[in-house]
């Protein structure tokens, strides 16, 4: 009798699995309207992109994108849950399925988009990597730095950038690399090493949790292209179209002068501009081709807000963070910030 | 034997067959389990756009690591090493700082647990302490704590401690030592220091049987360090001392970056590994101060008084009578601290080791992203670490057990 129960128990597990199998066939938009919540993969700490206060409250560039994403699906930008994730373990957590949508400072790049079945649904944030210094060192420019000693994250595109850097400059150096970016900071303020080198957007980020951020300079030289964007799985392209898009809607609104403080009143007004009443829903079934409601722009706005709202909130110069637009301008204001159009 | 008229029924009730066909059952099913999942991970791979294959191994790593005995060793260049040298790298930085960990642990393990058991009040409380204190907080915390408390309290990149002037000296960004500069007859001195050791067990093996005829002792210590520091000491300098040392060299004018300890120069052990090591040790020797302990209470008292009537003095006693028994008590549980230890030594990747799991784990399955391939080398890493580790604990273990005549 215990044999066989055991027997029934292995049959029980073999059809149990065969479930979880036949889970995943499901479309993620299904999925994710089961559950009732987007699983949104964030940092596990960087302050202006994805960071959590003191309630555990998500706030970011980042985290404003899951938002959009759940205002567009449920019509609820709360509707978002939060997975913590270190540079390592984020591809294999999205790849795996525990979350839907990784939006964690993620460099795109060729290899990533090819190899690791995996899709970038656009760009939020054009950053670079740069090189951060103590005034007390007296340097000025990075091709100064011959035999320094450099901190870093492992994990990133990081390891990779500053040694073709250093490769094509003729210049030694050498490399610690930690697993997490609070270590790099400690180990940096510490004086393990000479430079510390991430994204300029994470050395404006971590500089406060230096002991005196004010005796440390950012160097001029950006010695990468680091275009951040959300990340999806390969072979879903619903759900592929409804985080570009979303992306898209933020951008679009902040290009057409639609604003959280405005949509309301745009969604009563009669005459409208054709874009603005395609972007808010009033014209055309957008949303329904991308299987949402046709409010779904207009939730995003009115919820999280546009583009600029979102940036000036949490990594603008009135933040802590002081990142000037700069590249991440609207591309009629200088900037190369370019939504394609929703008609 | 089965008769004839047996029915199927009865052929079920039989223990022997029953048991047969339930095996097999199991074994069908496990099977196909096993088939299951291998087949469910080759399909949802190739869902994502992935396939399966190791030639990865051969392409060229394009990132920079610190200099450990991994780098030194496999010469690492950026752009002419492959994924393969990284690999043997994060094995190397591994297997090191697991083997210096295991030979310190035991060392501090073994005085920590005797002194535990001393009559001298101070060494027994101090023992006391540090087994509790140590072994109840994670070890996690501890290479955090031991990593930037060492880091804070060293000179800066551009001052040094020196130990020993112009030889060997310390700051923040390592400990510095003199590195070995091999010539062409250096064989002949390391042959020789093998000789010394094989001729130290011949007359040891003299030795005893003399002591067993005669019952005169000879000073064995003394014979065999002689034997094993003169001979090959000799050898090395009638051949011309083939060994030359690089001594560090450190800088303190020029620009500011240049400044500080040169490298290439010198031997370098970084704090991290430093860290690592002295984390995993202390932690380690703590669990071990107790199993030692243990096995010299579970000696039985009336030993060491058998031992005292006999008039031997009590330090022969501890080495000649309690150690040999407690030893069988000592080595399996012994043992289990040894491969924790090891495993443990991953726990490195948090504070910049370029050990397997972050420098294979960590960079190199960034860039290269084959998660199932590379995750699976490296379990396989660990097993093997493991099993060579508890193959040899078993040899030492059958050594020391009790022999029944």
């Amino acid at each position: 009798m215990k044999k066989l129960s055991f027997l029934s128990a292995l049959c029980g597990a073999a059809m149990g699995f065969g479930a979880v199998a036949s889970a995943n066939a499901a479309t993620t938009l299904e999925a994710v309207k089961a559950k009732g919540f987007v699983q949104c993969g964030v940092s596990q700490g960087l302050p202006g992109f994805s960071n959590a206060d003191d309630s555990g409250k998500w706030t970011g560039l980042d985290v404003d994108l899951c938002r959009a994403v759940a205002a567009a699906v449920f019509g609820d930008a709360e509707k978002v849950k939060y997975s913590p994730l270190s540079a390592k373990q984020r591809f294999t957590a999205l790849s795996s399925g525990e979350i839907d949508i990784l939006s964690r400072n993620t460099t795109w790049t060729m290899t990533r988009d090819t190899q690791l079945g995996l899709n970038f649904a656009g760009v939020n944030y054009y950053d670079g990597q740069g090189m951060m210094v103590p005034t007390a060192l007296g340097v000025k420019s990075a091709t100064e730095l011959d035999g320094a000693n450099i901190c870093t994250n492992t994990g990133t595109t990081t390891e990779l950038n500053i040694t073709d850097y250093f490769r094509t400059n003729g210049m030694s150096f050498n490399l610690v690399a930690f697993e997490k970016a609070d270590e790099v900071v400690a180990a940096y303020d510490a004086g393990r090493c000479d430079v510390y080198t991430t994204d300029r957007s994470g050395l404006a980020a971590q500089r406060g949790k230096l002991t005196q951020p004010d005796s440390h300079v950012v160097l001029p030289e950006i010695i990468s292209k680091e275009p951040l964007g959300p990340v999806v799985r390969q072979g879903d392209d619903q759900w592929f179209n409804i985080v570009r898009w979303s992306l898209n809607a933020m951008i679009n609104a902040e290009e057409l002068g639609i604003s959280s403080s405005n949509v309301n009143m745009k969604k009563f007004q009669s005459k409208l501009a054709p874009s603005v009443a395609r972007l808010i829903g009033k014209e055309g079934k957008f949303g329904e081709e991308l299987g949402l409601s046709n409010d779904w722009a207009y939730n995003i706005i009115m919820q999280v807000g546009n583009y600029g709202e979102s940036y000036e909130k949490h990594v603008g110069l009135n933040t802590p963070l002081k990142l000037a637009r700069g590249v991440n301008s609207l591309w009629s204001k200088g900037g190369i910030l370019y939504a394609a159009p929703i008609r | 034997m089965f008769g004839r008229d047996r029915s199927l029924t009865s052929l079920l009730n039989d223990t022997f067959i029953r048991g047969i066909l339930f095996q097999a059952l199991i074994a069908i099913g496990l099977l196909l389990s096993i088939n299951w999942l291998a087949d469910n991970t080759l399909s949802n791979l190739a869902n994502q756009g992935k396939t399966l294959g190791f030639d990865f191994l051969t392409r060229t790593a394009g990132f920079q690591i610190s200099p450990t005995l991994g780098t030194w060793m496999l010469d690492y260049k950026v752009g002419k090493s492959t994924y393969t040298d990284v690999y043997l790298i994060g094995i190397i930085n591994t297997f090191i700082v697991a083997l210096l960990g295991i030979l310190a642990a035991t060392v501090i393990g073994f005085t920590v647990g005797i002194m535990r058991l001393s009559d001298n009040l101070v060494f027994r409380w101090f023992s006391s302490f540090y087994v509790e204190v140590v072994r109840n907080v994670p070890l996690l915390l501890q290479l955090f704590f031991w990593y930037f408390a060492v880091l804070r309290a060293m000179p800066s990149k551009r001052e040094k401690l020196e130990l020993v002037e112009g030889v060997a000296g310390l700051n923040i960004t390592g400990l510095y030592l003199p590195a070995p500069i091999v010539s062409d007859g250096f064989i002949y001195s390391f042959l020789s220091l093998i000789g010394a050791i094989a001729i130290t067990f011949l007359v040891r093996r003299y030795a005893l049987r003399r002591q067993a005829e005669t019952g005169q002792i000879l000073p064995m210590f003394w014979i065999g360090l002689s034997i094993i520091l003169l001979l090959p000491v000799l050898v090395h300098y009638l051949n011309g001392s083939p060994l030359d040392w690089s001594l560090p060299e450190f800088k303190d004018t020029g620009p500011k970056l240049r400044q500080g300890y040169q490298s290439g120069a010198g031997m370098v052990l970084v704090p991290e590994m430093l860290a690592v090591w002295l984390a995993l040790s202390l932690y380690t020797a703590a669990f071990i101060a107790e199993i030692v302990r243990a096995g010299i209470l579970a000696v039985s008292r009336g030993q060491t008084e058998a031992a005292y009537a006999l008039g031997v003095r009590p330090n022969v006693t501890l080495r000649l009578v309690v150690i040999p028994q407690a030893m069988r008590v000592i080595i399996p549980p012994l043992t289990s601290q040894y491969l924790n230890l090891t495993k443990n030594s991953s726990l490195a990747v948090a504070i910049a080791y370029p050990e397997l799991v972050s420098v294979f784990a960590g960079t190199a399955l960034n860039q290269v992203g084959k998660e199932v391939e590379m995750i699976f080398m490296m379990m396989m890493v660990y097993l093997t670490f493991s099993l060579m580790t508890a193959a040899f604990m078993n040899w030492f273990n059958s050594r020391v057990k009790l022999v029944e005549r």
